[in-house]
């Protein structure tokens, strides 16, 4: 597990940063957490000549309350995002799927910024950043640009932004009113990548649904968002009953890769039996539960 | 001068130590070997899993800076002797495969290695082995043992027709013709036990030195059994055996992948000769995964003539046991003798009839994996018992009732003699601590609500303990299996103590220090345990199947023994007494009514040394050498109890108990035997529950990295209750029995049928491990 030669670049402003990864594009790597990067490069998978490290880079690292957002910054651990207060309470979906991305040593080191760049098909936060219409702010000389995040990702390990574009921030809504939010993660082994990964977030009113966001991630090449389900069961009473039979519907439409730990259709009921229980889940904590 | 009054310390739990090293960090790995001038080697690995090579192209590799040279097969060819097998199945005709240190003519599986670079430094090493162009014929390849072994399947090996390296017949007991005439039905099944990596946290690595002065070679290398090494290295190397010397210095984990000799430690070897430069080879994850061997992965057809009270009267097993690419050191010996001959069991069954074909496919070859055979013979016993119950509808435990024998000594229709046991009664006592009848009612319960509980329960027993070089040699073993120790006792009293086993993790310089200790009657901190050097320790043949404590502590206890007697002579011509009137305790020696003018083991010792005052008959200074041949082996047996639930949507599993009593003999060490316990039920579940080794059909491993192979982690495992029941084995000096693989011969069956306990109802009665979410939602699709 020897990696090819390559030179560390450690620029120590944005600035410089971007400036670097102009220079170098295609050639270059950034390197936030490394916990995708480097197990990659060790097998020779990708093989860099610049590895550019933003670890020195100030102004990466932080959460916080911009109006009806909440601004995290590209080098922010999943660690952080577990243990942020303002998430807990403006944004408790972000932050209890930070909670179930693998272990401990890789919520230490491991960033959002770096997960949403790497574009693992099974990856945690894209599940919730769908479901809650979550962006990126990407930057570079030119400019800067905020996309979507379900856009962003195009497919496995496979984003828009362009190799002098450096991801810089992510913006998710600050959730207030009878709301409630689930990530259900299934996994065989603990620490794993989700088999499926469901992020759900409901909105009540009047004792119905008045919005209902569903994110999977793990069902195919990006994650996406089961809107069937979404639709049936907005303007429906907000129960178990009606998320019982809605939730059938969030295989719709699916096709789940089969691979050595488990098949299409098996993952497929279980983004049903996840999407069920992530909205029971949510509906009960917008009820106050 | 005092002596430090010694409590007992047998059954003590004596801290390890060890910890001191190892959790500080102070370790001594094959990989902190640094030498002066040293370069370092990496290997190309075969491309394909059957091919022919055609050219090999080193030119580019070689004008890399930093490298030294790439050497191919034809290099290796006529200086290094292939590696062959040295467990020599008797009449099984064997054939004899073996394995080309560097491949020549073909590859035959993923791992087989095509060039070797050396380099100053590894980066550039591996930098150099995507620069070596080689050109394959690729050839049909097979990785199935079914498939292997019909007509027109490709061919691995010209002196294995139909790729079967051997047949090994075993019938005992009573025909099952016979047997089957007198049972009420015969159930058939196809069992698997899937394929396993050991995944020792330390991977594989060497280091070697030549002295051309003194045309000695050095090599450090991780090792289970060092002296093994050493001669086998010899023969293969064609160096005098008193001219190397291996080194085994602390090692990372084994499970039984580390007893082998491997090309990796002869090449750098031969390498280090011919260059004049110490090499050092490190195995990275990726190679371990590939290049180490693998375990189980066998083919069971089982059928189990019964009687409808629930008797198991017979056992007949077809097995094609799938041992990979190539024959290592052990492997012949596991799925047979370690396998067939344990089929019986605890049991009364009256007849074992069991037919094993060795296979030869493009994997990973297969070998000893902790429990080696006897997990996989447990594994058709527990299932048949639950099979046997379901069928006549039978509570499991009254299924083993019915069959268990009651206590040893026992003869069984495999020809082994039980030791010491109570069987039903261990039974009895691991059912009544789990609370096995107040867990059946919650399981009636439960599954009114729809939720999924079941109870597992296996019962084992286990020839371990190797030894007795006759039987070991009768089987076609290359050596015998006795151990030897040196104990000296130096002239201020303190002991070292050099044993030819090689514990690596288990705590043996503990345990080992603890007999010493109370034998001699010194302090435990006064008493060194030295291993892994064969220039240092006496020759042993090393640390696996659980034999270290039986054979190597019995060897240590008849040489403290020896040591006392004539400490005790020395002790009577210093108090100027007959010896018959010596009374000894807690590290002195005194005359019989008069303990106030005692002389203590220390003054003894210095005695020895000034040898001034010894008995006419008493030679100067104080050690003694044993080599302990036991007249039998060792049989630990326990009951381990699993409660299961499974989630009736995802179909996750989960442990809400697990329960172990196991009898070992004399426990030595109760915080190593329970952390033995632990490490065993642990990797056995592991089989149970995540692992498998999976190849595509050319012949690729699919599960080459921990993302794929599910090791479970702290996360997957349940609280382990661990208790020990104690009855002495006669067939050493101790007492004690093997703790070291228990826990993996009979975790497995117990989870799994708690599992499939919990889904019987439900039309299930096996599903093939590892019993994942998505297996047993497979199994249950379209049942109701
Ligand atoms: C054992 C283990 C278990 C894991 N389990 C999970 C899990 O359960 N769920 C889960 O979701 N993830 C899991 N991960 C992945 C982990 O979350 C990674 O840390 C994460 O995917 C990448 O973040 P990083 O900061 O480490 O990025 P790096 O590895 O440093 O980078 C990843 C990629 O993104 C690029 N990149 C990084 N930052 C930026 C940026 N700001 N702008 C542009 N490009 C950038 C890099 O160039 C690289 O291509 C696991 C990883 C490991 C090693």
């Amino acid at each position: 597990m020897y990696p090819p030669e390559f030179k560390v670049l450690v620029p120590s402003s944005l600035e410089e940063a971007l400036k670097l990864l102009k220079e170098h594009g295609d050639n270059a790597k950034i390197l936030a957490g490394g916990h995708s990067l480097i197990p990659m490069m060790r097998l020779r998978l990708v093989k860099p000549e610049v590895v550019i490290y933003l670890g020195k880079v100030p102004g990466l690292r932080y959460i916080r309350e911009n109006g009806s957002t909440i601004k995290i910054g590209a080098m922010t651990t999943h660690g952080e995002i577990e243990s942020s207060s303002l998430l807990a309470e403006k944004n408790p979906l972000l932050q209890e799927t930070a909670s179930k991305i693998g272990d401990l040593q890789v919520r230490n080191m491991g960033t959002i910024g770096g997960s949403i760049a790497h574009a693992d098909p099974a990856a945690d936060y894209p599940a919730a950043l769908t479901a809650l219409e979550a962006t990126v702010v990407l930057k570079s000389l030119d400019g800067e640009r905020e996309v979507k995040v379900d856009e962003f990702i195009q497919g496995p390990y496979f984003t828009d932004a362009r190799p002098d574009e450096l991801l810089v921030e992510v913006r998710v809504p600050s959730l207030s009113g009878r709301f409630g939010t689930a990530y259900e993660k299934l996994y065989f082994r603990a620490t794993d990548f989700a088999i499926v990964g469901v992020a759900a977030y409901v909105e009540v009113d009047g004792g119905a649904f008045s919005r209902v966001r569903v994110g999977l991630t793990g069902v195919g090449d990006k994650p996406v968002r089961a809107r069937q389900v979404e639709e049936e069961l907005v303007g429906r009473e907000a129960s178990e009953a009606s998320i019982e039979k809605a939730a059938d519907l969030a295989s719709e439409g699916l096709e789940p890769p089969s691979d050595v730990r488990a098949s299409s259709e098996y993952r497929k009921k279980m983004a049903e039996v996840l999407t069920k229980r992530a909205l029971t889940r949510a509906l009960s904590k917008a009820k106050g539960g | 001068m005092a002596v430090e009054t010694p409590k007992r310390y047998i059954g003590k739990p004596v801290k390890r130590k060890e910890d001191l090293r190892f959790i500080t960090g102070k370790g001594l790995y094959v990989d902190d070997i640094h030498l002066p001038g040293m370069h370092y080697a990496a290997f190309l690995r075969a491309s394909y899993a059957h091919a022919r090579i055609k050219s090999i192209d080193t030119s580019k590799a070689e004008k890399i800076p930093g490298v030294v040279g790439v050497f191919t097969g034809e290099y290796f060819r006529d200086k290094v002797a292939p590696l062959g097998t040295a467990w020599a199945l008797t009449n099984a005709d064997l054939k004899p495969v073996t394995w080309p240190v560097v491949a020549y003519d073909k590859v035959r599986f993923t791992g087989d290695i095509v060039a070797v670079v050396v380099a100053k430094d590894p980066y550039i090493a591996y930098d150099a082995l995507d620069a070596i162009e080689v050109e394959y014929e690729q050839l049909p390849t097979v990785v199935d043992p079914e498939e292997a072994v019909k007509p027109g399947a490709p061919q691995l090996h010209d002196e294995a027709p139909n790729n079967i390296a051997f047949t090994w017949r075993f019938q005992g007991g009573e025909s099952f013709e016979d047997l089957e005439r007198k049972a009420d039905f015969v159930i058939r099944k196809r069992l698997i036990n899937q394929r396993l990596i050991p995944s020792a946290m330390e991977p594989r690595a060497a280091v070697a030195a030549y002295n051309p002065g003194t045309e000695e070679l050095t090599v450090w290398v991780t090792s289970q059994n060092p002296h093994v090494h050493r001669l086998i290295m010899a023969g293969s190397l064609g160096i005098p055996e008193h001219r190397i010397r291996v080194i085994a210095p602390d090692v990372g984990g084994g499970f039984g992948s580390k007893i082998q000799v491997y090309p990796g430690e002869v090449i750098v070897s031969r390498l280090a000769m011919d260059l004049g430069v110490p090499v050092k080879w490190v195995e990275t994850r990726r190679e371990n995964f590939i290049g180490t061997i693998h375990g189980r992965d066998h083919i069971d057809d089982v059928e189990i003539a019964a009687t409808n009270d629930g008797r198991i009267l017979g056992l007949r097993v077809k097995t094609l046991a799938n041992m990979g690419a190539y024959l290592t050191t052990a492997a012949p010996g596991v799925p047979t003798i370690l396998f067939g001959l344990m089929l019986q069991g605890p049991y009364k069954i009256a007849g074992v009839d069991v037919e094993v074909k060795g296979v030869l496919t493009n994997t990973t070859p297969v070998d000893a994996y902790r429990g080696a055979g006897r997990p996989e013979a447990t594994y058709i016993l527990e299932r048949a018992m639950d099979l046997v119950a379901l069928r006549l509808g039978m509570d499991p435990a009254d299924v083993r009732r019915v069959n268990l024998l009651d206590k040893a000594p026992a003869t069984t229709v495999t020809g082994l003699i039980y030791d010491s046991g109570e069987y039903k009664k261990v039974f009895e006592k691991a059912l009544e601590i789990a609370e096995y009848k107040k867990w059946r009612e919650i399981q009636e319960k439960a599954r009114k609500e729809g939720r999924l509980i079941g109870i597992g329960i296996s019962s084992y027993i286990e020839m371990c303990g190797l030894a007795p070089s006759r039987i070991a040699r009768a089987t076609g073993f290359g050596l015998g299996l006795w151990e030897s120790v040196l104990i000296r006792v130096h002239p201020t009293g303190k002991v070292s103590v050099y044993v030819g086993s090689h514990p690596h993790g288990q705590g043996e310089e503990t345990s080992f220090a603890q007999i010493v200790a109370d034998e001699l009657g010194v302090s435990i901190d006064d008493v060194e345990i030295v291993h892994g050097d064969t220039d240092e320790t006496p020759f042993g043949m090393g640390t696996y199947g659980s034999r270290t404590t039986p054979v190597g502590g019995g060897a240590l206890a008849l040489a403290a023994r020896r040591i006392k007697r004539k400490a005790r002579k020395i002790a009577a011509a210093l108090l100027e007494a007959r010896e018959e009137d010596i009374v000894e305790g807690e590290g002195k020696f005194w005359v019989k009514g008069s303990p106030d003018k005692a002389v203590t083991f220390q003054d003894v010792a210095l005695a020895a040394y000034t040898a001034d005052k010894l008995p006419d008959d008493v030679e100067p200074g104080l050690e003694a050498t044993v080599f302990y041949d036991p007249e039998n082996f060792v049989f630990p047996y326990g009951t381990h109890v699993c409660i299961v639930e499974i989630d009736p949507e995802t179909f996750k599993p989960k442990i809400l108990r697990y329960v172990a009593v196991d009898d070992a003999g004399v426990i030595i060490n109760p915080l190593l035997a329970e952390g033995q316990v632990h490490g065993g039920v642990v990797q056995g579940l592991a089989q149970a529950l995540f692992e498998e080794a999976v190849f595509d059909e050319r012949g690729n491993l699919l599960t080459a990295g921990f993302n794929d192979y599910m090791i479970p982690t702290a996360l997957d495992v349940p609280n382990i209750e661990s208790y020990f029941e104690q009855t002495p084995s006669p067939h050493n000096p101790l007492g004690a029995k093997g703790i070291g693989e228990t826990g993996t011969i009979a975790s497995t069956p117990a989870v799994v049928n708690a599992i499939i306990d919990a889904l019987a109802h439900l039309g299930v009665d096996h599903i093939d491990m590892p019993l994942t979410p998505f297996k047993i939602w497979k199994a249950l699709k379209g049942k109701k």
